[in-house]
Parts: structure tokens; C-alpha cells; sequence
């Protein structure tokens, strides 16, 4: 995972497998930057991830949570095929990127 | 042609299992030739149910989970995930989509949604754990037909 700070933004560029176990370093690890930024965007960057569960959805609730207790708001990039499959399953399109929202099309 | 084949698989509850129980899952399914996004919907069941047992079933010891697959009709994934953990009180509200009982853990409430819609027929069964009665668990059952790749 690789974390790229923009001043307003932060993105977070996941990678891998997102399952259970990967979750529980992972929330540490992205909460903490959330708390030090404080970004008005934080955005889920799903382009290198090649699996994931409905841990994956978790991890995008729980984030949106902290998020938004900073004021911040988060989006999810890159997600395609299989994430995406997930994405619409658990009604989180509206929280897509605008083009992936084309790439529903 | 009638494959008759299967295997049976006991891994203890610990989350780095994970990766392997659905890893070894769709080792076996592909066998059947499955197309990659059959194989990611298997993977991603598997997943569900194997972390089910482990988040819920085993909240705080580490017990067993027997996995076992099976080729039917020489088409149909077969694969029963079963532990003797705490059970479910009501299954039905289980099942619900978003029906969690874990609020501090993040869990979305989907993993039954993700077997449901990810594979062709799901089953779960349980029995609430009893004082003084030895744990009876909970068993999931899933199916799913296998549209080979070179059909
Ligand atoms: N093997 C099990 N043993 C005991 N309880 C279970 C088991 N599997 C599921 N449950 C119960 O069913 C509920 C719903 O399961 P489901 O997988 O749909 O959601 P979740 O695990 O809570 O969240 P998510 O899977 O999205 O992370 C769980 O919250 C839990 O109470
Ligand atoms: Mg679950």
C-alpha cells in the first residue's frame, strides 16, 4: 500500500488481496494518516487490487466513517471488474469516481 | 463421464488461513475449467464463509474448520464449510442483506449477500450453542454449475 499526500487530498493505493486478515493492519495503518491530514477527500485508489471480499466494503464504510468525522468526504478509484462487481452489490456506486461511473455505462 | 471427486481439508481458525482455504478451493475447482470471474465468485464465497467462521463462530479461541469440495455432475462445484463454533440463533435474520451483529469489528453485513448472489444455491445450518451441550455449529452449503471455458 502506498500513500500519497496532496494537501487537500489524500489517496490511498491499495494493492493485493483485501480479505479479513488484510484488513486488520490495513485500518491502522490508513486511520492513522486520516487522523495526521485530515484531508477534505480521501480517495481509494482499488487499481491494484486483485481480490477482495465483502472486507473490502467494510474497509470502505469504516474509512468513510473516519472521514467523515474530520469533515472529509471519500471516493473510490480505479475499481473495475471484480471490485466493481462488489461495489454495486453493496450500493456504494454513488461513492465511485466520475469515471468509473462512465465505465458503468 | 462421471468424475467422482473431492477432498477434504481441516485448517484451524487463524485469519492467515484465509488466503489459503480460498487459494486451495479454487485449486480444486479449476478442474472444471471454470472462466476467471466463475473462479473469483467461488474464491470470494469461500472467503465469506471461511471468515465467518473465524469472526464469528470462534470470537475468542481458535477451533477447526472443515472444508470439503466436491465435483457433481461433472459440471457443479459442490462445497460445505462447516464449524463448531457458537451457532446462529436466527438464521433467516442472518441472512439478511446488511444484517450484522458485529458493530465495532466493521463487518458490512454481505457476506451471506456475496454467497447468495455469487453462487447458485446456498444452504446454512446451526444450532446455537447450549449449556452443557457440546457445540453442533454451523454448516454452509453452496453450489454453483460451471460453465467450462472451452465450451
Ligand atoms: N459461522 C458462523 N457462526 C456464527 N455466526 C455466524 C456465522 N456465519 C454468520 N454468522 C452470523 O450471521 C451474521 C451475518 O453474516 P454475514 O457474513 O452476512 O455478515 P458479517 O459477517 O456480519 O459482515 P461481513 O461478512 O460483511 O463482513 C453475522 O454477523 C453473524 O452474527
Ligand atoms: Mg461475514
Amino acid at each position: 500500500m502506498e500513500i500519497i499526500n496532496s494537501g487537500d487530498s489524500l489517496t490511498v493505493m491499495l494493492s493485493g488481496e483485501i480479505d479479513h486478515h488484510a484488513l486488520l493492519s490495513l485500518r491502522g495503518t490508513i486511520d492513522a494518516q486520516i487522523e495526521q491530514h485530515t484531508p477534505r477527500l480521501l480517495a481509494l485508489d482499488f487499481g491494484g487490487v486483485s481480490f477482495m471480499d465483502s472486507s473490502g466494503i467494510g474497509l470502505i464504510l469504516g474509512r468513510r466513517r473516519v472521514a467523515e468525522g474530520y469533515g472529509g468526504k471519500v471516493m473510490i478509484k480505479n475499481a473495475s471488474g471484480y471490485v466493481l462487481k462488489l461495489i454495486k452489490l453493496a450500493g456504494l456506486t454513488p461513492m465511485l469516481m466520475k469515471q468509473e461511473v462512465n465505465n458503468l455505462l | 463421464m462421471n468424475i467422482n471427486n473431492y477432498f477434504r481439508l481441516i485448517i484451524p481458525s487463524h485469519s492467515r488461513n484465509e488466503a489459503f482455504a480460498r487459494a486451495a478451493v479454487a485449486a480444486f475447482a479449476a478442474q472444471l475449467d471454470p472462466t476467471v470471474e466463475e473462479i473469483n465468485d467461488i474464491k470470494a464465497a469461500v472467503s465469506e464463509a471461511v471468515t465467518n467462521c473465524i469472526v464469528h463462530a470462534y470470537p475468542d479461541k481458535i477451533g477447526d474448520i472443515e472444508i470439503v469440495g466436491r465435483i457433481i455432475e461433472h459440471d457443479t462445484f459442490y462445497i460445505r464449510i462447516k464449524d463448531k463454533g457458537l451457532g446462529i440463533a436466527d438464521i433467516k435474520q442472518a441472512m439478511l442483506p446488511l444484517f450484522s451483529t458485529c458493530e465495532e469489528g466493521e463487518r458490512a453485513g454481505l457476506g451471506f449477500a456475496v454467497m447468495e448472489s455469487f453462487m447458485d444455491k446456498l444452504r446454512v445450518t446451526s444450532r446455537p450453542v447450549k449449556a452443557g451441550a457440546a457445540p453442533s455449529g454451523t454448516s454452509v452449503i453452496m453450489t454453483k454449475r460451471v460453465t467450462s471455458r472451452y465450451e
